[in-house]
């Protein structure tokens, strides 16, 4: 059986081009254009959902986005809206949630259970005994939820673009295309967004059948159209509003950002269900929804139906139907028709059976749906009087009862709601500056009215958005007749009466929630879960808020609304994901590593050779490169530090304000370590401060540090007044470490710089050439052997770092990764500011009292060292283990253990082949470690590990490789630059 | 989103500004407390009002001292401001 009907002016079908598909397997077809509920009810589909709870079959309620009655899935998609979503070639749905079929769906035994599943059931019945709890869940889990979830899905990941605009209107019916035509006349850039695929809203589809509001429509869209002004985005769904006029919208290429500098929000109005005994079954849907389907589609919605009407909409609607040739059994009006205006009359006249003052209540089902509708007149007291009840037959039920508006963008954005008596609705208060509620979400419903309000509006819109001042003009009032009924609700025996068809709620579940004692609709919402559905209550809580004020006895203003929060419709996270960018740093040696088969790890932004060789190889070529230092030479990049210079007549107080230590007095042409605190005396930073003059200073941070550290000092710069200018070189220079007992050998050849132990000693630092070119250098000792960092412009660098290795080939020096690098600087003790520190940890646990110059006049972070340096209860300590299975098993975050009770962890360990033990760093509590200087570290399998307590440096301990027995300033013992 | 308007390097989205926390001047003084020091350092004014903030523009680099009101999340921008060397 075909419900397709003869063409519609302005249908949205294209009747030339054919799609086949299947749903459950049977094959079906649709037109180009037709929605996939449209597609099968045309194919004479009747049950196309099953609920949530119930399993009650379902169909077709509003032909739009506000409930969820048809949701399919394909094998790769899950929950597609079949109501929206557009059919395409070849698709192979099946419904969701279903057991078995939709015709034979076992799970649709659970109607037999409703009165033991009462709202709050899950709640009540399942909290004790607590470790039950899970038992439950998973069984109830698997009944409930919708569709399957595709768990081998591919990555997909849209672009999200940006959109600046002048004024952006939202809803692309009357009242937006006049608003977006007047803004766009006074001058303004305008975006005009509807979710649908076509222009025109409910000016398409409402009283379709009215041949002077299909010519206004095509008059509005003509004159969008040919606007240059104004650039039309359809199928794009505003999901939200954000601050300052972003508003998001989705589109199936993803999400574009519109920033407006003024909005408004023509979004019009949802028409809401009537509450009636079951009023969920397949053929009783919204008259909108009916209207939907054959105007935009030509679907006939039912054969012979009966209109529920509490508005003048009802009546067109009626007419609606005759026009397409629908018998129509019956208008029930829950007043009194004559108060309708002219389509109530030329209903009548046309013969067609009138119950004023009447409902429905219950419509009463065959196997396919509705079959015949019980109408009963209602008493003064609103009551359904049954024993006046006349039983129509008829297979549906349209009805037209009311309307909320669609603010969810205006609850967004901070405008309040509050009831108007006149019109039953909810209406906007004052919107903040350049937001503008027009058309009937403004409670304004006449065509001409809604026109005129959208014109004012986006003139007004426009003058905010182009800083122009305009008068006021004239806006239209509020509509003066009701829309919506006050109460369109009806009780029913069986309780078989829905409120909440996504999340099967029934008008005796939230009955019981208010006599549980919930009166505000926020809280009852959460008990009982309406509008918690994935329409999001678009089709409920009004009425959910009318049904809680009336057993409350309460106002409706005094039950509250609900804050509609985004996003409005979901919104696949895909494309809230996005492009995935994310820039990725080489150093300027990139190639070099490469063509020495580096393999490449992630640090912070930075690419980083981990080791140089085979993957296979990784402890081998580490141990290689390791052994390579020690004995020979090794060259590491260290390019990725940061390199900050300094510079003004205040740079060394500056340097003094920065750093614990006194930096003042470091000799021009010296270095000294630099080691940064926060306030709050936390450990952030570490590096080499150079003085290459009096005024003019050379500092590395870490690598990770090197953008935050460089704010942080323009930030005190401006702060402390001074007279200094500092410059980020991070990018602008690379640099390499050579190191080990023959660099000197190996570089010798290649600088002017006289590397003799007497013209450039330990932590002096140098200017000259290598290779040809300028370049500092600096005798650091991270790794503990003699050591030149050498930081040279990048092209520069890349040569001599060529030429490096050509003449080191003679002592076999090799590149060197990170990993060698952390176990050489383990060796000897130095920490890594991030490894071996963290967002907690103070200079004295961190072993480096000595890097804190307490007698300076202030430093960053002075006076809470002060408070803390007492306070200290846990030290970083090196430890050691004999090598076998459980020690070579430890790991960093393994946790110290005594008595059963945490006391520390590990920060770095590893296997040194130079000590020929494993090897670490650990915070360790006071009074933990034995008198024997043994503790023990619990390792991931459970088993405890013994170490000792060892002495740091493990390797060289009187420094004598570094310093090659040359004596330093201060007498003190100063680590090199950290990675 | 918010867009700021500012002299030098006109109107910019707040996405390539970060946030520097109020200005509060460090407190001085020999006599100061442990407690009174501990509170400079963790109990900021979250009361809303117009604040004097930090906010720096990352890609130019530049340090703002600018005033916000926090309850209706508008920057004043019509005083003079301070502007770091990038």
């Amino acid at each position: 059986m075909t419900r397709r009907l003869p063409p519609i002016a302005g249908e949205w079908i294209n009747r030339e081009k054919r799609l086949d598909f299947t749903f459950e397997g049977r094959s079906v077809s649709g037109f180009e254009g037709d929605s996939i509920s449209a597609a099968l009810m045309a194919n004479g589909e009747v049950v196309l959902g099953r609920s949530f709870k119930y399993h009650r079959p379902r169909s077709v309620m509003s032909a739009a986005n506000h409930d969820v009655n048809v949701l399919v899935q394909t094998a790769e998609r899950t929950n597609i809206r079949a109501d929206v979503e557009r059919v395409e070639s070849g698709m192979a749905l099946m419904p969701v949630n279903v057991f078995g079929s939709l015709k034979r769906d076992r799970a649709s035994l659970l109607q037999k259970f409703k009165r033991f599943l009462p709202v709050g059931f899950y709640y009540k019945a399942f909290y004790r005994p607590k470790g039950m709890f899970p038992f439950w869940e998973r069984r109830i889990r698997a009944i409930a939820g919708l569709g399957r979830v595709d768990t081998s899905w591919r990555s997909e990941r849209p672009f999200a673009t940006s959109h600046h605009t002048d004024v952006l209107v939202v809803g692309g019916g009357a009242s937006g295309m006049s608003a977006a035509l007047s803004a766009a006349e006074a001058g303004a850039r305008v975006v005009l967004a509807d979710e649908n695929p076509q222009l025109g809203g409910s000016l398409h589809y409402q009283s379709f059948s009215d041949a002077s509001r299909h010519r206004a429509l095509k008059k509005l869209i003509a004159a969008v159209e040919a606007e240059p002004g104004i650039t039309i985005l359809t199928g794009a769904e505003a999901c939200g509003y954000y601050g300052h006029h972003l508003v998001p919208l989705v589109t199936r290429e993803g999400i574009t950002k519109v920033q407006a500098k003024a909005v408004v929000v023509a979004t019009g109005a949802f028409e809401q269900p009537a509450v009636f005994g079951n009023n969920d079954v397949p053929g009783v849907m919204l008259a909108s929804g009916a209207q939907r389907l054959i105007a935009r589609y030509a679907v006939q919605p039912c054969q012979r139906a009966v209109i529920l009407t509490a508005n003048e909409e009802g009546y067109h609607a009626a007419l609606d139907m005759l026009s397409v040739g629908l018998e129509l059994a019956a208008v029930v009006d829950l007043a009194a028709s004559a108060d309708r205006g002219g389509a109530a009359a030329e209903i009548k006249n046309k013969g067609i059976p009138v119950f004023d003052h009447s409902a429905i209540y219950e419509t009463v089902t065959g196997k396919s749906g509705v079959a015949a509708i019980e109408i009963c007149p209602l008493d003064e007291g609103g009551n359904l009087d049954r024993s006046k009840r006349t039983l129509i037959s008829a297979d549906g039920v349209l009805t037209s009862v009311g309307f909320a508006p669609a603010a969810a963008l205006l609850y967004q954005a901070g405008v309040k709601f509050s009831y108007d008596p006149v019109l039953h609705q909810l209406v906007p208060g004052d919107q903040p500056k350049g937001l503008y509620a027009v058309g009937r979400v403004n409670g304004v419903y006449d065509l001409s009215d809604k026109q005129v309000d959208g014109k004012a509006c986006g003139k007004l819109a426009a003058a905010d958005a182009l800083g122009q001042t305009v008068g006021q003009p004239k806006r239209p009032g509020r509509s003066q007749t009701a829309h919506s009924h006050e109460y369109p609700v009806f009780e029913h025996a069986k309780g078989w009466n829905f409120v909440d068809m996504d999340e099967d709620l029934t008008l005796k579940d939230l009955t019981r929630a208010a006599e549980e004692g919930f009166d505000n609709i926020e809280l009852m919402k959460r008990f009982s879960t309406i509008g918690m559905g994935p329409s999001q209550g678009k089709h409920s809580n009004m009425n959910g808020i009318r049904i809680l004020a009336r057993k409350r006895n309460r106002s409706i203003d005094e039950t509250g609304s609900t804050t509609a929060r985004p996003m409005f419709h979901p919104v696949p996270v895909k494309a809230l994901a996005g492009q995935r960018l994310r820039p990725m740093r080489r150093t300027v040696l990139h190639d070099f590593h490469a063509s020495h088969g580096a393999q490449f790890m992630e640090a912070g932004h930075w690419l980083r050779p981990e080791f140089y060789g085979l993957e296979a190889d990784r402890g081998t070529a580490i141990s290689a490169e390791v052994a390579a230092v020690r004995s020979g030479a090794g060259l590491i990049d260290i390019s990725t530090l940061g390199k900050i210079e300094i510079f003004g007549v205040d740079a060394a107080e500056l340097m003094d304000r920065l750093y614990t230590m006194r930096m003042s007095n470091i000799n021009e042409g010296m270095t000294r370590y630099a080691l940064m605190v926060d306030k709050t005396g936390i450990v952030i930073d570490d590096g080499l401060a150079a003085r290459l003059s009096e005024n003019r200073f050379y500092v590395t941070t870490t690598s990770g540090t090197s953008d935050s550290s460089f704010a942080e000092m323009q930030k005190r710069i401006l702060e402390w007044g001074l007279d200094v200018d500092i410059l980020n070189l991070t990018g602008q220079l690379g640099a390499i470490n050579i190191a080990g007992p023959l660099s000197r050998q190996v570089l010798g050849p290649l600088t002017d710089i006289d590397l003799s132990e007497e013209a450039f000693p330990f932590l002096a630092v140098r200017q000259g050439l290598v290779f040809g070119e300028p370049a500092l250098l600096m005798r650091a000792a991270f790794v503990g052997e003699l050591s030149y960092e050498i930081h040279m412009a990048p092209a520069a660098l890349e040569k001599a770092v060529a030429a490096i290795m050509d003449t080191g080939e003679s002592v076999s020096i090799r590149p060197f990764g990170v990993e060698a690098q952390r176990l050489l600087r383990l060796e000897k003790g130095h920490i890594i500011v991030g490894q071996d520190t963290d967002g907690l940890t103070n200079p004295f646990e961190a072993g480096m009292s000595w890097a804190v110059h307490a007698e300076k006049n202030y430093f960053v972070g002075k006076r809470t060292l002060e408070c803390l340096k007492p306070k200290r209860a846990r030290s970083l300590v090196g430890f050691t283990a004999d090598i076998d299975e459980a020690a070579l098993k430890m790991a960093e975050c393994h946790l110290v253990i005594a008595d059963g009770d945490i006391r520390g962890r590990i920060t770095s360990v590893a296997q040194s082949r130079t000590i020929g033990k494993v090897i670490g760093l650990a915070y360790v509590d006071d009074g933990t470690v034995r008198a024997d200087g043994s503790f023990h570290v619990r390792i991931s399998d459970g088993r405890m590990v013994k170490v000792s307590r060892a002495d740091l440096p493990f390797y060289d301990p009187d420094d004598s490789r570094q310093r090659l027995g040359v004596d330093t300033l201060d007498g003190v013992a100063v680590p090199g630059e950290a990675a | 989103m918010k867009q700021i308007k500012l002299d030098r390097i006109g109107t910019r989205p707040l996405s390539e500004f970060s946030y520097g926390g109020e200005v509060v001047d460090e407190p001085e003084g020999d006599t100061l407390s442990d407690r009174e020091w501990a509170g400079y350092l963790f109990n900021a004014d979250g009361a809303p009002g117009v604040k004097l903030e930090w906010w720096r523009h990352v890609p130019t680099g530049i340090w703002y001292r600018l005033r916000r009101n926090t309850i209706t999340d508008e920057f004043i921008i019509d005083q003079p401001k301070v502007e770091a060397k990038a």
